[in-house]
């Protein structure tokens, strides 16, 4: 099942939504964001996303998958939260983390990257007076979402290397061939793009 | 078929204190349909296939396509001059196969329909028809090896140059490859460790410590790198 947030086709009625409805929902939602607090508003909040997701035809479970990765990272903003600020400030920041990062995947689940960077496009066309390139831009962000399975294979790679040779976890060996791996293939993929004619 | 011409052609890469002359004194033309390219590795051949498409710029002498020249007219003739890597991974931008094929003509200035249109007869042509919304990270070895030519030929190039794409293959991927490309009906270069896919090619160049040291038919070319070898 995908876990890495990547488009997933459908006929749903979300997937039939304009992407510049999604991604206009997505910036409100962030922006409104500072205004949830309490308990109350953010399972309102969650259980809605929960609903969408099912609109989509997705299980709970996508759901799931989407903020796993984050776990570890959520546990220590919530400690450090509570400890800091208290317990009710820990579950607000925490929701609405989680609330936008479900959000943010039901839009790339259901949208077409192509449709997403048209949106960006059109949306930055303004800027373009101003030395902004657009079509940069929504290069970019098409590359970054190719990016992350591209990251993750390597990630296990690096670890699968680590393990056939009996090396204990250790940062370091971890580190030095997954950034040396990765600054290859960002190399290879400048060098591709040249080649498919994007200089 | 393009005329492509090398003339007098070295490359050195690397700065002075660690120069290394990876192509030397290299002349060559040709405008047959089927050009392979063999030596070992390190030998130059690679760096000869990224001449052809102005990837890389030779250091001194020129090259040519169709009169054109690389250092002067690389965007022409990248349009031109279709390139296919070893690693499809770096080639594959887009998340899904038909994304992957619809990106490569982005810049084409096409209507949405004739995108799609051409989009779905090209993932047609490579059996990718129903794979059209997969993940590309998700595809077999061979399949995104497809698609990585299928993304370049959807431009319609009038030459294609590919650089070892069977290398990271096995045996079945590696032959199903060899098999389209024997199929193509544009101008192909081909530079390969699998001499078995040239037969059939026009003409074959064997490259050794960066000089082109023989230029003949397959199974000429092929026995000579095979004694190279020995």
């Amino acid at each position: 099942m995908n876990d890495l947030g990547l488009y997933l086709p459908g006929d749903s009625l979300l997937h039939r939504c304009p992407a510049g409805v999604k991604l206009g929902g997505l910036f409100l939602l962030g922006a409104g964001s500072i205004f949830i607090d309490g308990v109350i508003p953010i399972l309102a909040g969650l259980a809605l996303i929960l609903v969408l997701y099912a609109v989509a035809g997705f299980p709970p479970l996508l759901a799931w998958r989407q903020v796993k990765p984050l776990r570890w990272i959520l546990l220590f903003i919530a400690v450090f939260q509570w400890w800091a600020r208290g317990w009710q400030s820990a579950v607000d920041v925490v929701g609405v983390i989680v609330l936008l990062v479900l959000a943010a995947a039901l839009v790339t689940l259901t949208t077409r990257t192509n449709a997403l960077v048209d949106v960006i496009v059109a949306v930055l066309r303004p800027l373009r007076p101003l030395g902004v390139q657009p079509e940069r831009v929504g290069l970019l962000i098409a590359l970054g979402i190719r990016a992350v399975p591209i990251a993750v294979g390597f990630s296990s790679e690096v670890r699968d290397a680590q393990r056939a040779r009996g090396l204990r976890a250790s940062p370091r060996a971890y580190a030095a061939p997954l950034i040396v791996k990765s600054l290859r293939h960002a190399d290879s993929v400048g060098e591709a793009l040249v080649a498919r004619g994007l200089d | 078929m393009p005329l492509v011409e090398v003339a007098g052609v070295t490359h050195v890469f690397g700065e002075a204190s660690s120069r290394r002359t990876v192509l030397s004194d290299v002349d060559v033309g040709f405008d047959e349909q089927r050009i392979g390219i063999i030596g070992a590795n390190g030998s130059g051949k690679s760096t000869f296939a990224r001449l052809l498409n102005g990837l890389i710029v030779p250091t001194d002498g020129s090259v040519t396509v169709d009169g054109l020249s690389t250092a002067r007219h690389g965007r022409e003739i990248r349009r031109r001059v279709g390139f296919c890597f070893t690693d499809p991974d770096a080639q594959i931008v887009m998340p899904t196969v038909g994304e992957d094929v619809a990106f490569s003509l982005r810049s084409a200035d096409l209507s949405k329909d004739e995108v799609r249109r051409r989009v779905a007869t090209t993932l047609e042509r490579f059996g990718l028809a129903d794979l059209v919304d997969h993940p590309s990270h998700l595809l077999s070895g061979g399949q995104k090896q497809l698609l990585a030519l299928a993304a370049v030929l959807v431009t319609e190039p009038d030459l294609i140059v590919m650089d070892e794409p069977t290398t990271l293959l096995d045996l079945r991927n590696a032959r199903m490859i060899g098999d389209v490309v024997a199929q193509l009906d544009t101008q192909v270069v081909l530079v390969t460790h699998h001499l078995d896919l040239l037969q059939g090619f026009d003409r074959v160049l064997v490259f050794n410590e960066a000089h082109l040291v023989c230029d003949a038919s397959p199974s000429e070319a092929t026995e000579f790198y095979r004694r190279l070898m020995a």
